[in-house]
């Protein structure tokens, strides 16, 4: 028999039963909970008279809805209000710990979670929302639900599930100067395609992936779901134990020995046989940018967009002009030769304090340019804002011409005040450069922190490999 | 959820092929962070004059005298017949939420959109697709009080006349409905298997059950 993969491994740890047509009831370690997705399945909760299965495997968080300037003053818009005062009463009528908008903890859901130590590696990890597929990062089985599964998991403690496919993503090589793990991600993407990973649990490895930062590989599986699939996961080493030492939820004294030597085991075997391996050399990578709007539509920052003319699937011809179209953008134009109108550093792929302290690196001295109608820094978290502060970075922003906002999803998906205007332009740290993504009619560049940096002072985008600022 | 088990009611015919979901529920209803409620908006536009909004109160509201649920012979309505593809277009669990709300306890029609069809059925509602031809002779006979009965345990509905009509249903969704069993209460009536793994995994990892 063949040995077991990573994802092997984790599902069997939490199958409660398997029905005859091979569905489980999968045992759910951690549930997050934010305002957006969360009110039905409450009052679901409500009208069928029933309590959460066990309150304390829930943690709640408002993010997608939060202003990131004057939070004293309350939210101003009466949905987005509702939606976050909905979500502190049904948390405080259930019993759930919440992270308001006036504590310090309070952040993006997806950062907050491993930031505590409330996401822990070996854990299934569940949010109603896609982006749960961060949390694989420390060797967690994490996916996005959908309301139904919100009320099921806080009523059972459970979820019925099929298990996907294994896939292997091998990233081998070192990488060149200025190419970070968002670069490694949208490179896979580009090359899978966004439905490459559908059916699978995409596991990523190599020496590209070990040698990133706990806070890269969360970069990395926050976007396993662009690729079509739900779970990202990295397996278990030092830099994972490392990180969770010690965080306010994580296992204290016999409990953390115990934990470690449990985690040890978070890798897939040798031998295990995946259904499919895809092998990409990181030393071929170059700080990427997406041009259209669909995170595939990408290529590196010296490149120039393709022609669809050259495209012989008549399907991406068609989505290819489609999005020149609503990109305004022609075949055959150099990446470096897109002019931008505003700068968006944050969301939860990248607003950790690594992407700020990149980010700052690059702005530390410079001004951003006279274009950029706006460039706006939202850190993950409360308390990645004041480490960043400590540090000094949000000196360094203000006096570049950053804005230094409170934390959020902001401009990620401009639910709240923070978007773009019809036509403008947008490089952006986030996950999605959909059509209307970032307000109607903006149109959104996929980048790394250091690249969304340059591009700000340089008013165009920019080859940080090679760029020597000005 | 609300058991099916033998339903004899009246019947209001909705006769329109490709009914959508936002005909059932428009769009505007979606920022609602409620999940009951929506009887009132249910075919919102085609039930009253005026444009409807989350949280409006429909009781003056002027309706619309052509439209069928409007009509006195339909109050107290609690099966539709519609014609096919009923329930098309977005995927919105807020579909049947105010079908069911409104009081309607089962769809009878031709076929049904997919999601919309699986939605029902998490929600307490029957959809029953019987063959056109089938579908159109119960419009046919239907007249004032014309009521059906429609049995579930044994797939079958009984027409005034004595009629008995077949219907197909899947065996799994027919136990839950029979039951009254939504996911959630069928997931808790195995409470016992996931207390003993919470047991078990809690000697492998106490960290996860200290609270
Ligand atoms: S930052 Fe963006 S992608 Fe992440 S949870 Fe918020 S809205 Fe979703």
């Amino acid at each position: 028999m063949s040995g077991k993969t990573l994802y092997d491994k984790l599902w069997e740890d939490h199958v409660v039963y398997t029905e005859d047509d091979g569905s489980s009831l999968i045992y759910i370690d951690r549930h997050l909970v934010h305002e957006v997705t969360s009110p039905q399945a409450f009052e679901g909760l409500r009208l069928a008279g029933r309590k959460p299965w066990r309150q304390s495997r829930n943690l709640a968080v408002a993010d997608h809805n939060v202003p990131t300037t004057d939070r004293d003053q309350g939210i101003a818009d009466p949905v987005s209000r509702l939606q976050v005062d909905t979500l502190d009463q049904n948390c405080a009528e259930f019993g759930i710990t919440e992270f308001d908008m006036g504590d310090v903890r309070q952040g993006i859901v997806h950062v907050v979670g491993p930031e505590q130590g409330a996401t822990l590696p070996g854990m299934t990890v569940v949010c109603g929302d896609s982006h749960t597929s961060t949390h694989g990062a420390s060797g967690a089985l994490a996916f996005g639900i959908g309301t139904s599964e919100v009320e099921h998991v806080l009523a059972t403690q459970c979820l019925m599930q099929k298990k996907a496919k294994n896939m292997l993503i091998n990233v081998n090589g070192q990488t060149g100067p200025g190419v970070t793990a968002k670069d490694i991600v949208l490179a896979i993407i580009g090359k899978i395609g966004t439905a490459g990973g559908t059916g699978y649990t995409i596991e990523f490895a190599g020496s590209a992936i070990r040698s990133l930062s706990m806070e890269g590989r969360m970069t990395v599986c926050n976007m396993a779901i662009e690729a079509g699939a739900r779970a990202g996961l990295i397996a278990v080493d030092e830099v994972t134990i490392d990180y969770y030492r010690d965080r306010p939820y994580s296992p204290k004294g016999e409990d953390w020995f115990m934990a470690e030597r449990l985690w040890q085991r978070l890798h897939s075997d040798a031998d295990a046989v995946f259904d499919k391996v895809i092998e990409v050399d990181a030393t071929a990578i170059k700080p990427q940018v997406t041009w259209g709007t669909s995170p595939e539509l990408v290529v590196a920052v010296d490149q120039h967009i393709p022609d669809p003319a050259l495209e012989t699937d008549p399907v991406k011809q068609k989505s290819m002009l489609r999005a020149l179209d609503y990109m305004d953008l022609k075949a055959g134009q150099a990446i470096t030769d897109i002019w931008l109108d505003k700068v968006f550093i944050g969301s939860c792929t990248n607003s950790r304090i690594e992407d700020l302290r990149a980010a700052a690196a690059i702005a530390k001295g410079r001004k951003v340019a006279a274009n950029i109608k706006q460039a706006l820094v939202v850190p993950g978290s409360g308390l990645i804002k004041s480490q960043a502060e400590a540090e000094g970075l949000d000196k360094i922003f203000i006096e570049a011409g950053f804005e230094w906002r409170d934390p959020g999803c902001s401009m990620c998906l401009a639910m709240n005040a923070d978007r773009l205007e019809p036509g403008e332009r947008c490089a952006s740290t986030s996950n999605r450069n959909f059509e209307g993504r970032q307000g109607y009619g903006g149109r959104t560049h996929l980048v790394s922190p250091a690249m969304a940096a340059a591009a700000a002072v340089a008013g165009h985008f920019v080859d940080i490999s090679t760029w020597e600022g000005q | 959820m609300k058991a099916f088990t033998k339903v004899t009611a009246l019947v209001a015919p909705l006769d329109r092929a490709n009914v959508d979901t936002d005909a059932i529920i428009p769009k505007q209803f979606l920022k609602s962070i409620r999940r009951a409620g929506f009887g009132p908006y249910l075919f919102d536009e085609w039930r009253y004059l005026d444009h409807g909004e989350p949280d409006m109160d429909c009781s003056d509201r002027p309706l619309n005298p052509d439209f069928v649920l409007n009509k006195p012979e339909y109050q107290g309505a609690e099966i539709l017949l519609t014609r096919e593809n009923f329930g098309c277009g977005s995927s919105r669990e807020h579909a049947p939420w105010a079908l069911e709300d409104y009081g309607f306890r089962a769809i009878i029609a031709p076929s049904f959109a997919d999601i919309f069809y699986n939605n029902c059925f998490k929600n307490g509602l029957l959809p029953i697709a019987l063959p056109a031809d089938v579908v159109d002779s119960l419009f046919k006979e239907l007249t004032e009080g014309y009521q059906l009965t429609i049995d579930l345990a044994l797939q079958k509905i009984t027409t005034p006349s004595g009629r008995e009509i077949g219907f197909d249903v899947d065996e799994n969704r027919k136990y839950r409905l029979l039951n009254g069993l939504d996911d959630i209460g069928l997931t808790l009536q195995h409470a016992d298997e996931i207390k003993a793994y919470e047991a078990a995994r809690a000697k492998r990892a106490p960290w996860l059950f200290a609270d």
